[in-house]
């Protein structure tokens, strides 16, 4: 049998390459718009969520610079850029649709393609020991899906959306305002984003749960698998049950805005509480998508630069099936503030505290695979060692949010939006920063440059926290989310927060020369960089590896 | 190190119909946003949508093609028939949660009742008003049900008459009896056909229309989407009959074929769901209405 990546697509009609210089692997079109290579799809992932990233960063820095003084002061003209007639009200609907961009720009196109579509793609087949994923070709419609949804996102900021244009309803799209609250096509076309976003996640879970159950190499059993590998498989069985919740109440939401549905409309009976149990139902389980294969990407690499084998796998592995189940039962502790009854807020407290104990198991085999190992500081590890700091900062204020009592006055305040934004900002976002300069040499096939690593560490690191820790005083002081003007109370803080902006920016430039400069005159990296403490399969294959892998299945002992 | 693979697994070729199928999809949404935006959109609505999908309609066809032209080539080994089984089970069961939500609005609705009066076409609301609480029930007062013990009850039984018959169907094929294998498709298609017949005909002389009310929101978004359950499961059906009588599917290899009783098995299933929850408890103590 020939190699099948050397014989013709069966519909070679886009086949742009006029010369075949490399037997391996399709001519561009082929390779790049027709592809069922999980390497090639993650490489697309990856860039995707770069450029979707910047999008997202950039709308934050607007929303910084806006926030930096009291009063409103560029919303109208930012308004302006879209439609020149747009007035001071349409500069603040231009502030709703800002903070609905970057949400769920952040989560659905940045976090979500670089942890799962990105390094999920690249990496499981690689550490499971398989030559591609179960699906190939729905692999790739998952990544189309994805970008397709994005673009109708985009789409949404240039059509009227209620008061200006685009969607002003928050990521969470909660009813009435996206219902009655936003006449126009915007939110229906950011509803059906998400319709194919999560379209594009549920074909993806279901292509990793089967690649993880039936393409491990010989050998390695379930309880053998890295962790990285454990965690995608938990966050796929996440989405797979969590996304079409989303969906059905996105839908509910479209017909009660065309087609006379009342699901959400009181006046009909209909209720609006009900679309924040969907929602959140669907919310919660995502968070833990968006940190989980976070938690294996750190546990990898604590591992390799302390030498050690992860303290308390087993452990490690069941922490995050704890997690993913419990994950599942404590949604309205996202809506303490409905008007629960007391009984009902004192079982989500609970059970949202007892999401604390196997995260703590995880925080706790990180430190200990740490202890007495031969640890190196390279610029993974400082990720990760930053990322376990952070982390448990944003899992610290979690367990203060989780009391239904206190979060009465917390809810909806700067403190969730510094909380989450710890887990996230700080937490997910470093470990994807960690899982790129750790897998960066193998998936290029060059080394990046350490310095520059460690700078835009340190400044990253900086930045993140002058911008976000201010942000837990100014909750305190009763500062409410999603405003773009606050009384000169708060205005110390802000501005704090605003510059931490800056420093943090800095620090993402560094991060573009850096990866820039190494693709184009980085050292050649070896086939495993980090040496003897670098386990996964991975580390056996050339950087980069060849376009398919494991012609010869390896076999674990 | 190219050469040859020695392992089973499918190394599936570059496709084109992830791309198309991806913009078509997007196509037909913003065409459905057109059209729900008439006004704004300039009444083009229809036709983008129309032109999405059938986009999305052509790449299903041309990608599921490829993928019974690559099981005919050998491609299916025993490893990647258990990977379309496993694919199949999980997408099923995203399915499942899907039913999950429309579920959840009849639940939180008919558990926790509110003061809403249903008469000709139009719902008012006594919410917090003088006497609410003598409104306050479920189905919402001024409501007729449809009697579920009448058309409801037969489609329950066509529905798990049709269980049987793909089984038949089945154990057709598996022993190589081609002929029974068509009658019982033929059979399970009738009543499938028969099934959405009575219910557009429940639909069409329903006691109160599409919207309005809660009840009538979540009845007909909850059965309707079984609705198109069914029908997107009588079309997989008939493809599995089409390809009978090219000579496809063997005793020892057939997933198309049983991937298409799971799918139907589980639209049967969300029906009994249906059938008990929405049309019994769901419509009990109500006023029946006359047909």
């Amino acid at each position: 049998m020939t190699d099948i990546a050397a014989t013709a697509p069966a519909h070679g009609h886009a086949d742009h390459a006029h010369d075949d210089h490399d037997h391996d692997t399709p001519g561009f079109f082929v390779r790049w718009f027709m592809s069922t290579n999980h390497k090639d799809i993650g490489t697309l992932y990856l860039i995707f969520a770069i450029v979707a990233g910047i999008v997202g960063g950039v709308i934050s820095g607007m929303m910084r610079w806006e926030l930096a003084e009291p009063g409103i002061q560029y919303l109208t003209g930012w308004a302006q850029f879209f439609d020149p007639a747009a007035s001071e009200v349409q500069g603040k609907h231009f502030w709703n649709v800002m903070i609905t961009a970057h949400g769920l720009i952040m989560v659905f196109f940045m976090v979500m393609p670089a942890m799962i579509g990105g390094f999920g793609n690249w990496f499981v087949p690689l550490m499971i020991g398989a030559p591609d994923m179960a699906f190939p070709r729905m692999n790739n419609v998952s990544f189309w899906l994805t970008f397709v949804a994005f673009v109708m996102l985009v789409g949404s900021m240039f059509v009227p959306g209620g008061s200006g244009l685009g969607a002003g309803t928050g990521w969470t799209v909660y009813a009435p305002l996206s219902t009655s609250g936003s006449a126009g096509p915007a939110v229906d076309m950011a509803i059906f984003s998400l319709h194919l976003a999560g379209a594009a996640s549920i074909l993806g879970a279901i292509n990793f749960i089967t690649t993880i159950f039936n393409m491990r190499a010989p050998g390695m059993t379930i309880h053998k698998m890295p962790l990285f590998v454990w965690s995608v498989l938990v966050t796929a069985f996440l989405l797979l049950l969590a996304l079409p919740v989303l969906a059905a109440a996105i839908t509910m939401l479209l017909t009660d805005r065309n087609f006379g549905t009342t699901f959400y409309d009181a006046a009909g009976g209909g209720d609006p509480v009900l679309y924040q149990h969907l929602f959140w139902f669907f919310g919660h389980p995502e968070v833990y998508i968006m940190i989980l294969p976070g938690f294996g990407i750190v546990s990898q690499i604590i591992s390799t630069f302390s030498k050690k084998p992860v303290f308390g796998y087993l452990g490690m592995a069941y922490a995050m099936v704890a997690i993913g189940v419990v994950g599942f039962i404590v949604w309205a502790h996202h809506m303490f503030t409905v008007g629960m009854s007391v009984n009902l807020k004192m079982y989500f407290t609970a059970a949202t505290m007892v999401i604390a104990v196997p995260t703590g198991i995880k925080i706790f085999s990180w430190i200990a695979t740490m202890w007495g190992g031969s640890m190196s500081f390279k610029t993974p590890m400082v990720w990760s060692l930053g990322f376990i700091f952070m982390f448990t900062v944003g899992g610290v204020t979690g367990v203060v949010l989780a009391n239904g009592g206190v979060d009465t006055n917390l809810h909806d305040t700067y403190y969730v939006v510094a909380h989450f934004h710890y887990v996230l900002s700080l937490g997910a976002v470093f470990s994807l920063f960690a899982g790129f300069y750790y897998w960066f040499p193998k998936m290029s096939g060059r080394m990046y440059n350490e310095f520059l690593g460690q700078l835009h560490f340190w400044i990253f690191f900086i930045g993140v926290n002058v911008l976000f820790f201010p942000q837990h005083f100014l909750g305190q002081q009763g500062m409410p989310r999603r405003y773009p003007d606050y009384p000169d109370a708060y205005a110390y803080w802000h501005l704090i927060s605003s510059y931490g902006y800056v420093i943090m920016a800095v620090g993402v430039l560094i991060f573009f020369v850096n990866i820039l400069w190494s693709l184009a005159a980085g050292k050649k990296a070896a086939d495993n960089p980090w040496g003897e403490g670098a386990t996964t399969l991975e580390w056996t294959l050339s950087s980069p590896p060849p376009f398919h892998q494991f012609n010869e299945l390896p076999r674990i002992a | 190190m190219s050469g040859a693979k020695h392992h089973d697994y499918h190394l599936v070729n570059p496709s084109v119909w992830p791309l198309i199928g991806s913009l078509a999809a997007m196509v037909m949404f913003f065409g459905l946003v057109m059209y729900m935006h008439d006004d704004y959109f300039g009444g083009v609505g229809k036709w983008v949508l129309g032109l999405g999908f059938m986009g999305v309609i052509a790449t299903f066809f041309s990608w599921w093609s490829d993928v019974i032209n690559e099981a005919h080539a050998g491609d299916h080994t025993p490893v990647v028939q258990l990977h379309l089984r496993y694919g199949m089970i999980l997408f099923i069961a995203s399915e499942v949660m899907f039913f999950v939500g429309w579920f959840w609005a009849w639940f939180d609705f008919s558990l926790f009742p509110v003061p809403i009066e249903y008469a000709e076409g139009a719902v008012t609301s006594m919410f917090g008003q003088e006497g609410a609480e003598a409104i306050t029930m479920w189905p919402p007062k001024g409501i007729e049900v449809i009697d579920p013990f009448s058309l409801p009850l037969l489609n329950t039984l066509i529905l798990l008459c049709s269980g049987t018959t793909i089984t038949w169907a089945h154990h057709a094929l598996i022993h190589g009896d081609r002929e029974g294998l068509k009658k019982g498709l033929w059979l399970t298609i009738i009543l499938g056909v028969i099934f959405s017949m009575i219910q557009a005909y429940e639909y069409a002389h329903a006691p109160w229309g599409f919207g309005q009310s809660n009840y009538s929101s979540a009845f007909y978004m909850a059965t309707g989407f079984h609705g198109f359950h069914v029908l997107v499961g009588t079309i997989f059906l008939i493809v599995c009959l089409v390809r009978t009588y090219k000579g496809h599917f063997t005793p020892k290899q057939h997933f198309g074929f049983e991937a298409a009783a799971w799918y139907w098995h589980f639209v049967d299933v969300v029906w009994l769901f249906l059938f008990i929850i929405v049309y019994v408890w769901g419509g009990w103590g109500a006023p029946v209405a006359a047909h």
